[in-house]
């Protein structure tokens, strides 16, 4: 923890000793990591390896889930989010998020991308909250898509434009930071190369950290990879240097399909 | 295909055939299942239509009644009080009369004025010089109810080859009614009176009026009070509430409430609302109140119900997006239950519509011949009206219970219509 003095720009969390517990089960032993700023960051890792649980810590979604405790300290530039005064309904607010199954709200378009600005109060008018609806849109490249349908309900795109929508939804509250949980678990090949194409433009403006059960998407999308195994973080470097020259054997292990 | 496979042997044919065997009888049982049931229904339908649908029609007499000063004011005061006391019967008597001149003896009289029903032709030209004085002295077209004897024999219901000594009609009373059949004096008419008129101590007069009315206020006062009551406390219970043994219990005690016999909440009501707080008996308020509290439970248990098959994915994306758990649980998950919580809660009136158990300890089984005007004034539900007709042993009130039945039943399944058309208009605005 004394590593850290000031916190350096271009990390956005600072994890020391990140423990999660359900109940009596400990999922994370005990994580150190520095996300950075800006890029993508994936986190691999076998089912049940806790990159799920970990990218949960993040946004304090884990505080749903009856029993679940988290020790240890994240911090987000520099500022403890699990800190007692720190209300989560703001740090949802920085730190938005994507899950593996859609899920669009059964309302129009336009009303799901204006929700969160709505209930943040963020427009102070109807042009304004429109203007923010179509830049948000335009954001998560679905604009063109969409832009004669707005009135029409969100459920009613495909699964691939579904998970555009919440991506466009997550950005209309401003958000640093973006987390993805198997965001193309439930999309075909074409939709997957979208979305993945829409990541890669999103990074220039927001952390990213993106939980995949696919090595190839890591590889594709993430700046940097973290392998899980286990409860524990086992290796965290370039993404590149994770998949041809990781220094871990049991990565070596799962990047090439021996374990897993 | 020659490899030997055990998937094609004759003991797989032979499997098969067992196990779709299996699935046959499996579905004739079903089959059968759903026709028992459809026979009975069909049955109770068949038997309550048989019976009712002839209330629904009523024999009526229209005749010309002289409306003589003599008998009505003979001082010609134009006095409200004497207009009110006149002696009408005798001026209907006398119209009876006149059909048939050459009846003289005292007792042919009697019968032949029992033709008529004797209360409800007297109240209404009662009721219409007491509106218009004018009218005395002149001869008007009235059209009056027959006595109730009348109606059944010409519905059937009174057999005319019974012996006349086993009859309450006279073979003599036959022979005039089939004359003013035949002149077109007797008519038989929809009879409106079933609908407009208050309970009755005479057949052909009872209607269901003051009990609907009395229905609608109890079913309003308990979806007012036990709507918001039932959807607050499975909300609480379900999304705010720590989960602990009190919790717990309060939950088990929710679901107990909803199988505890009926007429235990009718004791509550009459210890608790009329006893203790100091109710009127028999008004609607008190009704409302204590079939509300038979309603409650319902409501928590469907309230709960939708409230739990709403996608987690809902609450957990509004909450994504920094909405707070009472945002998420009011923006997200109450609109997506709302359908499930509208059909419970209509089923729950339903319920409430048909109870009459706990209406009879708080004293809603009273005698009413009024329309209540308000949910204070004493009143009686359709439920507890079919009882007190089921209980009375002239024939004409047989064929009155079966109607009443019927339109009770009508009044379900309209509500029942009105629940699924909700429902499914709600969820396609999904």
């Amino acid at each position: 923890m004394s590593d850290i003095e000031s916190p350096s720009t271009d990390v956005k969390f600072t994890c020391r000793d990140v423990k999660v517990h359900y109940g009596d089960f400990e999922a994370l032993h005990g994580i150190d990591i520095d996300i950075p700023d800006r890029g993508v960051t994936a986190f691999i890792g076998p089912s049940g390896c806790g990159k799920s649980t970990f990218l949960r810590t993040f946004n304090r979604m884990n505080d749903t889930i009856e029993g679940c405790r988290v020790s240890g300290e994240v911090l987000m530039d520099g500022q403890d989010i699990y800190d007692k005064t720190l209300d989560p309904v703001l740090l949802r607010a920085q730190v938005g998020m994507v899950f593996q199954k859609p899920n669009p709200f059964p309302k129009s378009i336009y009303d799901n991308i204006a929700y969160g600005p709505r209930i943040h109060g963020l427009t102070s008018s109807k042009a304004e909250l429109d203007a923010l609806v179509e830049k948000s849109l335009r954001r998560a490249g679905l604009w063109d898509e969409v832009k004669d349908r707005l009135k029409l309900s969100g459920t009613g795109l495909s699964g691939g434009q579904q998970q555009r929508l919440v991506i466009a939804r997550a950005i209309a509250v401003s958000p640093q930071v973006i987390l993805m949980d198997e965001p193309a678990s439930a999309l075909d090949p074409i939709a997957t190369a979208k979305l993945e194409a829409l990541i890669d433009e999103l990074k220039e403006r927001y952390c990213i950290i993106i939980v995949t059960h696919s090595m190839a998407q890591a590889a594709r999308v993430s700046d940097k990879t973290a392998f899980f195994y286990m409860g524990d973080l086992i290796e965290f470097d370039d993404t590149e240097k994770i998949f041809t020259n990781p220094s871990n054997s049991r990565t070596q292990d799962y990047i090439t399909g021996r374990t897993g | 295909m020659e490899s030997k496979s055990i998937h094609n042997s004759e003991f797989a044919h032979k499997r098969l055939k067992k196990r779709y065997g299996k699935e046959r009888r499996f579905r004739m049982w079903g089959v059968a299942a759903i026709c028992f049931a459809l026979a009975s229904l069909g049955w109770l339908l068949f038997s309550l239509v048989g019976t009712g649908f002839t209330a629904f029609q009523q024999n009526f007499m229209s005749i010309e009644v002289t409306l003589e000063q003599s008998i009505i004011d003979p001082q010609n005061t134009n006095d409200r009080e004497t207009l009110r006391g006149a002696n009408y019967r005798r001026i209907i008597q006398n119209t009876m009369y006149n059909q048939f001149p050459d009846v003289t003896e005292r007792k042919a009289k009697q019968e032949l004025f029992a033709l008529v029903s004797a209360s409800g032709a007297t109240n209404q030209i009662r009721q219409m010089v007491y509106n218009d004085p004018s009218l005395i002295g002149k001869t008007i077209r009235v059209t009056v109810p027959t006595s109730d004897q009348v109606d059944q024999l010409l519905k059937g219901y009174i057999k005319r080859d019974v012996p006349e000594s086993r009859r309450k009609i006279s073979d003599q009373q036959i022979a005039w009614i089939d004359d003013l059949k035949s002149r077109k004096i007797i008519k038989k008419k929809f009879n409106t009176i079933l609908f407009t008129n208050p309970d009755s101590r005479d057949p052909e007069l009872a209607g269901i009026a003051s009990a609907v009315i009395g229905s609608v206020m109890i079913v309003l006062i308990a979806f007012l009070l036990a709507l918001p009551i039932g959807v607050g406390s499975a909300l609480y219970l379900d999304e705010f509430a720590p989960k602990n043994k009190f919790t717990d219990l309060i939950e088990i005690n929710i679901n107990n409430l909803a199988a505890v016999p009926s007429i235990v909440f009718g004791l509550l009501g009459l210890a608790v609302f009329i006893n203790f707080i100091g109710f009127q008996r028999s008004i609607p308020l008190v009704g409302g109140m204590v079939l509300a509290l038979r309603a409650f439970p319902t409501i928590v248990i469907a309230t709960r119900a939708s409230l739990r098959s709403v996608s987690p994915a809902m609450v957990d994306g509004a909450l994504s997006l920094g909405a707070s758990h009472t945002q998420a649980v009011f923006h997200q998950k109450l609109p997506l239950a709302g359908p499930g919580i509208l059909t419970g809660s209509i089923i729950a009136m339903a319920q409430v519509l048909g109870e009459t158990a706990p209406l009879l300890m708080i004293g809603m089984v009273a005698f009413v011949t009024e329309i209540p005007n308000s949910i204070s004034d004493p009143a009686t539900a359709l439920p507890v009206q079919i009882f007190l007709w089921s209980d009375s042993a002239e024939r004409a009130w047989s064929e009155r219970t079966a109607a009443a039945i019927i339109i009770l039943l009508v009044i379900l399944v309209m509500m029942n219509g009105v629940a699924i058309w909700l429902r499914n208009r709600l969820e396609k605005r999904r």
